[in-house]
This record gives structure tokens, C-alpha cells and sequence, in this order.
């Protein structure tokens, strides 16, 4: 089969709602096993396209082929091999626990003991098995999503959507949600995850686009990201308020390329160190220095640009 | 902490067939019964039982001790005032309920608790989920009325066999307006504050007057159209006349045509307005 590596296949996908197009001929391609993201900012189009790609919202133009199928001919035989976790939990408040893993499962066509005792190894992953027959509805947050993802793979999801997985969550609902991410991958599971966290994306993902507007801006692995979008090294230059506007005339002649932040100047250079002995050399001031590596985010906010969307 | 998952070579998923998939939709919401039930007993059974006795008994007692219009009513001829109303009780219990049923509910999953959207993510299909939902409330409504049945045959209510096909009766009259509601609840994008109308300035005139407690002809001529259009006072004809005399097959026809059309169009627009709010 052609299509036997490439779990999702899109070419010109475009979404509209109304004269408003929120994706505007993206391409992209998944490949079994990997974790794929899609990075970008509130807006960008990224929930419009799990949505498609979990075959739930008609395509308005392009190609998509999802397990290798067509999502407008193949719906429901395509989502039964799909896992799906939606930006927004929408589990069963009114139900327990276990009850929600149980009835989600029979909708794949499961049988009853298939189900019960997927349930029990599934709860056990999300580590609820103690809250297993405690209504959902007082749940923390951690734990909703937590449940959430364990719902997906109720039918053992050749792949599994992740729309924003930990937004909103204290840092160690992220990072046991993360594990959990991980020991997925690890079994094979092909991940597509949407997100607007750097380390998000850094964490999980062997493949990322960066979604703007609609459109896809930049492809890689995180790595290859940051080699051809941002230099090796940033100096982070910091003044007291208002103080480095004198500096920018000399940071653009040491650094390839320079971001003016209200507080701070960050060049970006392949050497560091280099570049702030030859500000210190030339006598700026500043308040305090940092050289680092460049990261993800400085390629997102590069791409994205700084000013907030929402 | 080493449970795991194991490997997918292949997704244990499948498609279930269309009525499969509508039953595994009334499962879901039986799981939701089986622990809330107790909660929906008083206003589905307990409230038409008090209303019978009330007005059953109570009120009865004048209206066999010989209220002037009571020997016009050729229903009322055979049987006393408790029996008379008996099925239509039942009729507008069923109705009432379904009506309740068929738009906080349905808003909720649209709106509220969003659960719609985590049923037509697995290979359920939206028309599969309207049929579950709509099933899953004539099954509610029929469980509901033969336990009133059963009581008021007790009471001494129910004037004979034939009162058991004033069941289905009340189950067709009951989905006939709830299917039409629940494409109006599907639909609805505000907080349902339409729903309260509807129940304040249509199902309850709908019961007050269409027939339960006494019949339209006793209604001034100009409003007696306004009875006659309601599926309340198609069923209630039905049920009471098939609990009491016997209806004429025309007659029975007429009726049943009615709802039947009311039914099928609630349904079509029903299974539309799903589809079309879970797939934007
Ligand atoms: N159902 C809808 N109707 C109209 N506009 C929508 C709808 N869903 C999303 N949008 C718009 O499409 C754009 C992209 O939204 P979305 O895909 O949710 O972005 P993201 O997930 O990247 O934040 C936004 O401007 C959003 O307002
Ligand atoms: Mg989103």
C-alpha cells in the first residue's frame, strides 16, 4: 500500500466558517509511530484541523486522507481506529469514573468484558483506579484530563489527536501527563498534538509544523527548527527601563539578528560569549547579561512574531 | 508505576450497524438512569398519580354526584369521572415528561456537558445519536406510564383491558411533540430560556384545555380549533375512547395520522439539526 507510512495526509486543506477561512492550504504529513505537532499560537487554526483529521468537520477544500481513507466517505470507520482528546473535556460529569470509560468503549463496538477490563488497565494508566466510582464532576482538572485521555484509547487508537493536552494544568498534572504522553509513545501509539507550549513541543514531538493564521509557516524536528530559524547561541542583554535603546545601533553590528523586548535586548549570534565581550569591550552597561542556547520559543516567537492575539 | 498500554497494531475498534449504534446510545443513557433514577420518579410517576387522586377522586366525587354537563359526555356514561380521566392523565404525564426530556437534556450535551461531541467522535454518527436520544425518551415515557397504569389500576382507575393501548397511545402522543422540541433544543444556542416558555405557554394550556379534564366541547367554539390542532388532544381522544367506549376506525385513523406526521417531521428535523451543529 502507498499509503501504508503516512497516517494523515493533507494537501490544500482548508477550513471555513463563512467567509472566514481559519485553515488556508495547509500541507502535512504524519507518519506512523512518530509524535507530530502542530505549534501556534490562540487562532492559528489548529483545533479547525484536529477537527477535520478526527473526522468530525467536513474539509471545505484540498485532500486529506486520514489512516488512508477519505474522512468524508469513511467517517466512521476511520474514527473507530482513531483516539481523540478534544481542546475541552466533554466526559460524562453525571457519571463515575469507570462509567465513562465504559460506556465510551461500547460506542466502538466492544464487547462487555472487552470493555470492563480495558477499563481497569486504562485506570490504572491514568492512575485513578482509587477514584474509579467517584462521579466525575468534583475531579481536579489533572484528573478530568487525565481520564479524558485514558477515554481515547479505549479502542486501542492507531492514533491518537491531542488537542492542547495540558493547557491549563499546575506543572505536575503537565509532567505526570506528559509520562503518560511518553509511555504512549513508546508503545507505538502515532501521537498528533496541538499545543502553544515550547517545551510542550520540545517534549513530545519528533515533528512539528508552526501554524500562523492559518497557515503553516515552518516544518522540522525541533531541532532542525532552531538550526534554520534561529542562531546557536542568544545574549540576553538587560537595562533598567528604557536604557537599551542606545545599545540597539551596536547590537545589530555584532548579532545576525536583534529582538528589541521592553526590558531587554536579545541578540542572536553564533558565538555568545563573543559577542558580549565586544559589548563590554564598546562600554554598554548593562544591567545584567545571559548567554544561552536558542530554544524553541525563540524560533515560535520569531515565526509568530510578539504581539499578543488575543 | 509500570502499567502500560499495549502496542496498536490494529485499533479493537469498530462500526457498529445503524441500530446497534442507536442502542448503544440508549445504553449510555440507561448507565446515566440506573444511577439517577431516584431523582426523576417524583414528576414522571408520583405527579399524574396525585393529580388522578385529586382530581379523581376528590373532584370525582361532585362530578358523578351528578354535574349537569357529566350526562352529556357519553364517555362518561359508563364509567365514574376517575376513569374518565385516568388515560388522559397518562397521556399528558407522558407528554410532559417527554417535553422535559427532550430539551435541557439535549441542550446540555450540545451546550452544557458537551458530551455529544465525545459520542460523534467515536464512529456513532450524529442521526445515529438523535434516533439513540429520541428512543431512549419513548422508552422513558413507556416505562413511566405503565408504572402509573399499574397504580391507578389499584385506584380502581383503570375501567378495562383496554386502557393497555392507551400506553402506546401515550407514547406515540408524547414523541410526537417531544422530536419536534428536541430540534427546536438542538437548535438553541441560549440558555434555554425558550424552553420555560413553551412549557409555561403551551404544555401546560395544552393540558389545562385540550381535553384531559373535561371535554373541548365545553369550550367556547372560537378556541376549540386551537384544542384540536395540539397532538395532546389527538391522543387523549385516542386513549380515553380505546380505555372507555371504543373509537371508531376512521376516527382512530384520523388521530394516529396526526401524530404520525408531527412524529416523522420532529424526527427528520431532529436528525438535521444534529447533524449540522456537530459537524461545523
Ligand atoms: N465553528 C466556528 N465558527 C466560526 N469561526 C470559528 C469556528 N471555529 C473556529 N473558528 C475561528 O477559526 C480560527 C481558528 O480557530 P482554531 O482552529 O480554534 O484555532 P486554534 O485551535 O489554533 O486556537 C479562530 O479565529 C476561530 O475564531
Ligand atoms: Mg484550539
Amino acid at each position: 500500500m502507498i499509503e501504508d507510512t503516512a497516517l494523515v495526509r493533507a494537501r490544500g486543506l482548508v477550513k471555513r466558517f463563512g467567509d472566514f477561512e481559519a485553515v488556508r492550504g495547509i500541507d502535512v504529513e504524519v507518519r506512523r509511530g512518530e509524535a507530530f505537532g502542530f505549534l501556534g499560537p490562540n487562532g492559528a487554526g489548529k483545533s479547525s484541523t484536529m477537527r477535520m483529521i478526527a473526522c468530525v468537520s467536513p474539509r471545505s477544500a484540498g485532500e486529506l486522507r486520514v489512516l488512508g481513507e477519505d474522512p468524508d466517505r469513511h467517517g466512521p470507520r476511520i474514527r473507530a481506529r482513531l483516539g481523540v482528546v478534544p481542546q475541552q473535556d466533554n466526559l460524562d460529569n453525571e457519571l463515575t469514573v469507570r462509567q465513562n470509560l465504559h460506556v465510551y468503549g461500547r460506542y466502538f463496538g466492544l464487547p462487555r468484558a472487552r470493555v470492563r477490563a480495558k477499563a481497569e488497565e486504562l485506570l490504572e494508566f491514568a492512575q485513578l483506579t482509587d477514584r474509579a466510582d467517584d462521579e466525575v464532576e468534583p475531579l481536579s482538572g489533572g484528573m478530568k484530563r487525565r481520564l479524558t485521555i485514558a477515554r481515547s484509547l479505549v479502542n486501542d487508537p492507531e492514533l491518537l489527536l491531542l488537542d492542547e493536552p495540558t493547557t491549563g494544568l499546575d506543572p505536575q498534572a503537565r509532567h505526570l501527563l506528559w509520562d503518560r504522553l511518553f509511555r504512549l509513545k513508546q508503545s507505538g501509539v502515532t501521537l498528533l498534538v496541538t499545543t502553544h507550549y515550547m517545551d510542550e513541543a520540545e517534549q513530545l514531538c519528533d515533528r512539528l509544523v508552526v501554524m500562523d493564521g492559518g497557515r503553516v509557516v515552518a516544518e522540522g524536528s525541533p531541532a532542525e527548527l532552531i538550526r534554520s530559524h534561529a542562531t546557536r547561541e542568544v545574549l540576553e542583554l538587560r537595562f533598567a527601563p528604557g536604557g537599551q535603546d542606545a545599545a540597539v545601533p551596536l547590537a545589530r553590528e555584532l548579532a545576525d539578528r536583534v529582538e528589541v523586548l521592553p526590558d531587554r535586548l536579545l541578540l542572536y549570534t553564533g558565538d555568545g560569549e563573543a559577542a558580549l565581550a565586544a559589548v563590554q569591550r564598546r562600554g554598554v552597561q548593562p544591567v545584567a547579561t545571559l548567554v544561552r542556547r536558542s530554544t524553541l520559543e525563540d524560533v515560535f516567537l520569531h515565526l509568530t512574531g510578539r504581539s499578543l492575539v488575543d | 508505576m509500570t502499567a502500560t498500554v499495549r502496542a496498536p497494531a490494529q485499533s479493537t475498534g469498530q462500526v457498529p450497524g445503524p441500530v446497534r449504534a442507536t442502542l448503544l446510545v440508549v445504553e449510555g443513557l440507561w448507565t446515566w438512569y440506573r444511577r439517577h433514577w431516584r431523582s426523576t420518579l417524583v414528576s414522571s410517576v408520583l405527579q399524574p398519580l396525585l393529580y388522578l387522586v385529586a382530581m379523581g377522586v376528590g373532584l370525582g366525587t361532585f362530578v358523578d354526584a351528578g354535574g349537569r354537563g357529566a350526562r352529556t359526555v357519553p364517555e362518561l356514561a359508563g364509567a365514574s369521572y376517575l376513569q374518565y380521566i385516568a388515560p388522559a392523565l397518562l397521556v399528558a404525564a407522558a407528554l410532559q415528561n417527554a417535553a422535559g426530556e427532550a430539551t435541557y437534556p439535549v441542550l446540555s450535551g450540545f451546550k452544557w456537558q458537551k458530551n455529544y461531541w465525545a459520542v460523534t467522535a467515536t464512529p456513532i454518527t450524529p442521526h445515529q445519536l438523535a434516533h439513540g436520544s429520541l428512543l431512549w425518551i419513548a422508552i422513558r415515557v413507556a416505562v413511566s406510564g405503565a408504572a402509573y397504569l399499574l397504580v391507578a389500576a389499584l385506584l380502581g382507575a383503570v375501567a378495562g383491558p383496554g386502557a393497555l393501548l392507551a400506553l402506546p397511545v401515550a407514547v406515540l402522543t408524547a414523541m410526537a411533540f417531544a422530536a419536534p422540541l428536541a430540534a427546536f433544543a438542538a437548535t438553541t444556542r441560549s440558555g434555554g430560556e425558550g424552553f420555560n416558555v413553551i412549557i409555561r405557554f403551551v404544555v401546560l394550556p395544552m393540558t389545562l384545555f385540550a381535553g384531559t379534564f373535561f371535554p373541548v366541547e365545553q369550550l367556547p367554539a372560537l378556541v376549540r380549533p386551537l384544542a384540536w390542532v395540539t397532538p395532546l388532544w389527538h391522543g387523549t381522544e385516542l386513549a380515553r375512547g380505546l380505555s372507555l367506549t371504543g373509537v371508531p376506525p376512521l376516527a382512530a385513523l384520523g388521530h394516529v395520522g396526526y401524530l404520525v406526521v408531527w412524529l416523522a417531521v420532529g424526527v427528520v428535523v431532529t436528525r438535521w439539526r444534529f447533524r449540522v451543529r456537530l459537524t461545523t
